[in-house]
């Protein structure tokens, strides 16, 4: 299975581990939240990678505490409708300050990965049936963006104030 | 109004773009029917009984002339020749192909209009009040920030899926013309006690089956933090609403669930981490806006002009007319005019092409060009000068929109019902063509005074029942088309929700029995000046109900 980042197809190095499998050695590997909060202790001690995923009832702020241990923050969207993600993503980047990797997974479809990836998800897995490269083109649809978020894309109302140029200093 | 500028424009032709992909996605078979729901919502398109329904934005039901003519132009190649105005200040078609949806969507962006989250689980086209920036005591006008919460809520990465669909409405007075309570946030322009001007935030309110008068959330917002209180108050209701029941999925059930007070706890914990970050609105880009809404060129105008006064009295139609369809207006020697759509007999809120031209044509010759919408699915002229009405009467009279019925019982909301809507259990239309008809003599509707009849055909609530002084609402028994009748509501400033009269009445009892209704007010008011909804809150549901059922109930309708 391919993973997208900025559209483009990448191999997956994650592999997500069921609750009652063995942890597959030195492969990065995503579990349930319930799994980690179980095995904190144990799954830390790794060498290796860990990631953790979050069903869409399930808020990141549960792993306000564990963030630094993790290089990936799975986003499950168990229905394309379900847009819970959207905003866990924001409170990922924006309230918890998590710089590691955010991926969708799940029904993620090629209308929504824009908005996917101005809300702060990084890498997604489309479903198997899609054509990858619809995903692609679908970052190319918009120039122009309202929205403040934090993915750097300028928005009209800076760049009509020329506050774009002032900002970047500020920063 | 507001003109686009290079970066609106270019947003709206790729947004149109990007719908013929999804269009041209689905008739290849690449898009799910499923898939493209959602899509096509959000973008204003329902699958109705019949054909496909596109619903235009018409953003705080504000118009151009040029604008109506092109929506004229659409309804003559791509409907039947008619468009039908919304409660939400839209516009409707009922019979737009498929296929042709792309080309009539590039047509629209040509004089700057969408059909952008006119539908869908997004953040709806935002209303405000039709009178807008011409009526007198505006704390602020509620178009510039109508076009601010556009803006924001175009295409929002985090809020497109939301749990259920999200309608804001503005106001800039005491006075509520746009039924501010009964949206998912109603916004109040308010001054604190340092006189400085915000927002009230009303959050929760709504229709449909559990409709709910909005809780004042925060008494005030300052302006420039407007859109991180929305964006705080989204995040919240986005993660925490409902999504396990359609039904319980609107903000109003999380808000009631919490209670206003810990539902605002919540905002107010997210919205002070947000409050000073970018979302903060630089007053350059207020600024901006709003001198697109500079008043127009008005003239000195005396407060009283002689001609005017002795044709109203010369002229007893006339007279009406101005009486029930013109407002005040904040600049002496103007006055807002009101274009019911609602004449005798009609389908409410429906216009045919033609008529669409000759309003655009009269908003030139008489209003500067502006048009506006109406949450009661009426037009508007808002800058006539007095000494223009006669010869603006004239004209309208010619082509059948002069009826003199604007805030009288003939002016009924009414959803598209059973004739359209696939959701519906009764039909609306032809219950409000039968009472308006029944109500048809100027005399009558005057001596009744206000009264505000609105008719939903199913739960939903799209004709506004709840909150009309007497609501009818369709319902379904056993295959047969059932009214139930409901008294006391008001969306105004004196919002209520009605109350329930009691059984049920067929299609062929329905007419009659808000006659009945009527009657008894005319017999129970102390004085002719006190409105139907005074008199009913003075005395109550019960004197209503011993008319219309008899005393002893052994005139109760067959059906429960």
């Amino acid at each position: 299975m391919v993973v997208l980042r900025n559209g483009v197809p990448q191999p997956n190095e994650w592999v997500r581990v069921a609750d009652d499998a063995a942890l597959p050695e030195g492969a990065k590997a995503i579990v349930s939240l319930e799994r980690w909060q179980a095995e904190r202790e144990i799954l830390r001690q790794r060498n290796t990678a860990i990631g953790v995923s979050l069903k869409s009832d399930q808020s990141p702020l549960l792993l306000a505490d564990d963030l630094d241990h993790l290089s990936l923050v799975a986003l499950e969207f168990p229905k394309f409708t379900d847009g819970r993600a959207f905003s866990y993503a924001r409170v990922l980047r924006d309230r918890l300050g998590y710089r590691g990797e955010i991926r969708a997974v799940g029904q993620v479809l090629r209308d929504q990965y824009l908005f996917m990836t101005r809300v702060g998800i990084d890498t997604i897995e489309p479903p198997a049936e899609k054509r990858v490269e619809g995903y692609a083109e679908a970052l190319k649809e918009f120039s122009v963006f309202y929205q403040p978020t934090n993915d750097r894309r300028e928005t009209a109302l800076r760049l009509r104030h020329g506050l774009d140029k002032v900002a970047t200093a500020a920063e | 109004m507001y003109r686009y500028d290079q970066f609106d424009a270019t947003f709206v032709r790729e947004r149109t773009e990007q719908f013929r992909g999804q269009v041209a996605r689905r008739l290849a078979g690449e898009l799910t029917e499923e898939e493209f729901r959602p899509l096509r919502l959000k973008n204003g398109l329902y699958l109705q009984l019949h054909a496909y329904m596109l619903r235009v934005a018409i953003p705080y039901g504000e118009l151009s002339s040029k604008q109506m003519r092109k929506l004229a132009f659409i309804a003559r190649r791509y409907d039947k020749g008619y468009g039908h105005f919304t409660t939400r200040q839209n516009i409707q078609y009922n019979w737009p192909r498929l296929d042709d949806v792309p080309d009539l969507l590039a047509h629209l962006a040509e004089v700057e209009m969408h059909a952008i989250q006119t539908s869908g689980n997004c953040i709806r086209n935002v209303t405000a009040d039709h009178l807008a920036g011409v009526i007198p005591d505006e704390v602020d006008d509620p178009r510039v920030w109508g076009e601010i919460i556009r803006q924001w809520s175009t295409l929002h990465p985090e809020f497109s899926y939301l749990p259920r669909k999200f309608k804001i409405a503005v106001i800039g007075t005491d006075t509520d013309r746009a039924a501010m309570r009964t949206h998912d946030i109603g916004l109040k322009i308010v001054r604190n006690d340092a006189g400085e001007m915000g927002f009230a935030f009303y959050t929760g309110g709504g229709q449909g089956r559990t409709p709910i008068i909005g809780p004042l959330v925060k008494g005030f917002v300052a302006k420039e933090d407007l859109l991180s209180y929305l964006d705080a108050t989204l995040r919240v209701y986005n993660m925490h609403g409902r999504r396990d029941n359609i039904y319980k999925a609107r903000i109003k059930i999380l808000v009631q669930s919490l209670g206003a007070e810990e539902f605002g706890r919540q905002v107010e914990e997210e919205w002070l981490r947000i409050k000073d970050t970018v979302l903060k609105l630089p007053e350059a880009e207020v600024a901006r806006i709003r001198s697109y809404f500079a008043p127009p060129a008005y003239e000195t105008l005396p407060a009283y002009i002689p001609e005017f006064e002795a044709k109203k009295k010369a002229d007893a139609d006339f007279g009406r007319w101005v009486r029930a369809n013109t407002d005040v207006h904040k600049v002496d020697g103007y006055t807002a005019v009101s274009i019911s759509l609602k004449p005798v007999g009609a389908a409410p809120g429906d216009a045919t092409a033609d008529q669409m031209d000759v309003m655009a044509d009269l908003s030139d010759a008489y209003s500067f060009g502006e048009i506006r919408v109406t949450h009661r699915q009426n037009i508007v002229l808002p800058n006539v000068r007095k000494q223009d009405l006669f010869d603006l009467w004239t004209k309208l009279k010619a082509v059948g929109l002069a009826e003199p019925n604007i805030g009288f019982v003939s002016d009924i909301i009414a959803c598209p019902g059973l004739d359209y809507c696939n959701l519906a259990n009764a039909r609306s239309i032809p219950v409000a063509q039968r009472l308006s008809r029944r109500f048809s003599d100027p005399k009558r509707l005057s001596d009744i005074g206000e009264l505000r009849l609105n008719i939903s055909g199913c739960i939903n609530a799209c004709g506004h029942h709840h909150v009309g002084h007497i609501g009818i609402l369709g319902v379904d028994k056993k295959g047969e088309e059932f009214y139930q009748v409901t008294l006391g509501g008001s969306s105004a400033e004196d919002i209520s929700i009605g109350k329930i009269l009691g059984p049920a009445f067929s299609y062929d009892q329905i007419t009659d029995a808000i006659e009945t209704v009527i009657d008894t007010y005319i017999d129970l008011r102390s004085e002719p000046s006190e409105r139907f909804i005074d008199t009913y809150r003075r005395v109550g549901i019960e004197p209503f109900k011993e008319k219309v059922y008899g005393s002893s109930k052994e005139r109760r309708p067959a059906a429960e």
